[in-house]
């Protein structure tokens, strides 16, 4: 693995509980810079619960993730604002904002971060728009728009500073196979033309077979592989194969978890 | 239970923080409360209430009227019903009926809107952009009710007081121009105020009520309609405990 000043993203030993259950389970591993790492794993696996870490939402209760080389677990709101002008999100359901157009969605962030008068701002909300093929949608709600249209306009609002990291939660949830493939197209074409760390949470193989350089593949908490995708489609791990061979098991139980399960307790 | 108690206090209380945080201290930290949102907010919770609140006044005026008529009528002191309306009104029933419709008018949609916006992640959009949610969503409202529940309230006075001088010139026969001049001995300068205090401090209660439930969504649609019931009633029932509350004080202390 390369070294540390290569990396976007360094997370030690993350653990995090909602309750009494475990989510993460101590994730240790790293985001190389400039290329596209996708985060893996079957529903439930915390993925997303992951990805909200990244960014800032959630504090794990141990462990520690630096980005960019600075640490973001203890830091205040202010300080944690400086972090996340250098990224990007385009949320599961694109998250725009109902009550504004796309145009004045895309300028929020460049109104609330910087200075710049109206007129040119405009000019860089339809560059923006432009890069993700939506030129002309900015007087546009978003209840007007598709959901492939949609998702655009979230990333060109996830662009309109300029970001250093994008992350993506499941691009193509929602999406028809070939709105889908769209969209990894232009995050394989923002990758090359801008040289961005990009994240993206998927479940979709198809996807993660056109974008990713990298693999995390998460089960159950844990980190089950991290390398290059190449090294991922040579692995022999039962689970793995399972999971990129699409097939479904049926988990047995042991005697003593049927036991509990009958009795009522939680299976741990 | 007792701990989700506790966590509920933390959370309403750090909502109320931030709320008076980013609408009063972070302006002259350079950091100003979206004028043209809190605009907006005015129109629609300030504006928008002006004929349900006018038609609602007008009629209880009269109501008040007659219910006042009533008994007065048996001691023979008519001309009072000028001083029972206008003092009931403007220290009580304006301020209250005020809160209440906008309670139901404003506060559900506060609590809608955000509650919404929480559940599409848009409110984690927000905090993604480096956009602090509560700057950007309760402090215009915050403001907008600050002003618009006063300015409702003394609409209220106005139309009630007018509603009561109709009925009593008309069905009571009682002359206009020593109805006018009664109502004007009887009201006090401070009869209006502390209604108009009572009044700001219900238009904060409203906001913070309607923010916290919107806040408080974690899954979808259901319980975005649950919050916005709940937070209709809890702010009627605080509007009620801090109209108790400032009642008594001015009781006492003016």
């Amino acid at each position: 693995m390369a070294e540390n000043r290569d990396m976007a993203i360094e997370v030690t030993g993350l653990r995090t509980k909602y309750g009494d259950r475990e989510v993460l389970k101590g994730l240790t591993f790293a985001i190389p810079k400039a290329k596209t790492t996708v985060i893996l794993g079957g529903s439930g696996c915390g993925k997303s619960t992951l990805l909200k870490h990244l960014i800032g939402l959630l504090k794990p209760s141990e462990g520690t993730i630096k980005i960019l080389g600075r640490e973001i677990t203890g830091l205040t709101d202010p300080e944690m604002d400086e972090v996340r002008k250098k990224m990007g999100v385009l949320f599961q359901g694109s998250a725009l904002l109902n009550s504004m157009t796309i145009a004045e969605n895309v300028a929020l962030p460049i109104k609330e971060h910087t200075k710049i008068e109206d007129d040119p701002m405009q000019i860089m909300v339809r560059m923006k728009l432009d890069q993700v093929g939506l030129s002309g949608f900015g007087h546009f709600y978003p209840s007007q728009l598709s959901g492939g249209m949609k998702k655009r306009a979230g990333l060109a609002r996830a662009l309109a500073l300029d970001p250093e990291m994008l992350f993506f939660d499941e691009p193509s949830a929602g999406l028809d196979p070939v709105t889908a493939a769209g969209l990894d197209a232009l995050i394989l074409k923002l990758q090359k033309a801008f040289r961005m760390t990009i994240v993206v949470v998927t479940h979709e193989l198809p996807s993660v077979f056109t974008i990713a350089d990298y693999v995390i593949m998460l089960d159950k908490g844990q980190v089950l592989f991290f390398g290059p995708l190449v090294e991922l489609k040579a692995s022999d791990h039962p689970r793995i194969r399972q999971f990129l061979e699409r097939r479904w098991e049926e988990e047995e139980y042991s005697p003593d978890d049927y036991f509990k399960m009958i009795a009522g307790d939680e299976i741990s | 239970m007792a701990f989700t108690l506790l966590k509920d206090i933390t959370d309403a209380s750090r909502i109320i923080n931030q709320s008076f945080y980013w609408t009063f201290v972070s302006p002259f930290r350079g950091k100003p409360v979206r004028i043209r949102a809190t605009i907006s907010e005015m129109v629609k919770t300030g504006y928008n209430s002006v004929p349900i609140v006018a038609v609602i006044s007008f009629f209880v005026g009269i109501i008040l009227a007659l219910q006042a008529a009533y008994q007065l009528k048996r001691v023979g002191a008519l001309i009072y019903v000028a001083n029972l309306v206008g003092v009931s009104l403007t220290r009580e029933l304006s301020p209250i009926l005020t809160a209440i419709i906008v309670s139901g008018r404003s506060g559900s949609s506060f609590a809608a809107e955000i509650g919404s916006m929480k559940a599409a992640e848009e409110v984690d959009a927000l905090v993604t952009m480096g956009i602090n949610p509560v700057r950007f969503l309760v402090s215009p409202k915050l403001l907008a009710l600050m002003v618009m529940v006063p300015a409702l309230t003394i609409l209220s006075d106005v139309i009630g007081i007018l509603g009561g001088f109709l009925l009593s010139t008309s069905v009571l026969e009682i002359n206009a121009y020593n109805y006018y001049q009664q109502t004007l001995n009887a009201l006090l300068v401070k009869d209006v105020f502390t209604g108009l205090i009572k009044a700001w401090a219900f238009g904060i209660v409203i906001t913070i009520v309607g923010a916290y439930q919107g806040f408080k969504v974690e899954g979808g649609a259901e319980e975005v309609g649950r919050r916005t019931t709940s937070s209709v009633v809890i702010s009627i029932f605080l509007v009620i405990v801090f109209d108790l509350f400032f009642t008594t004080l001015f009781y006492y202390f003016t």
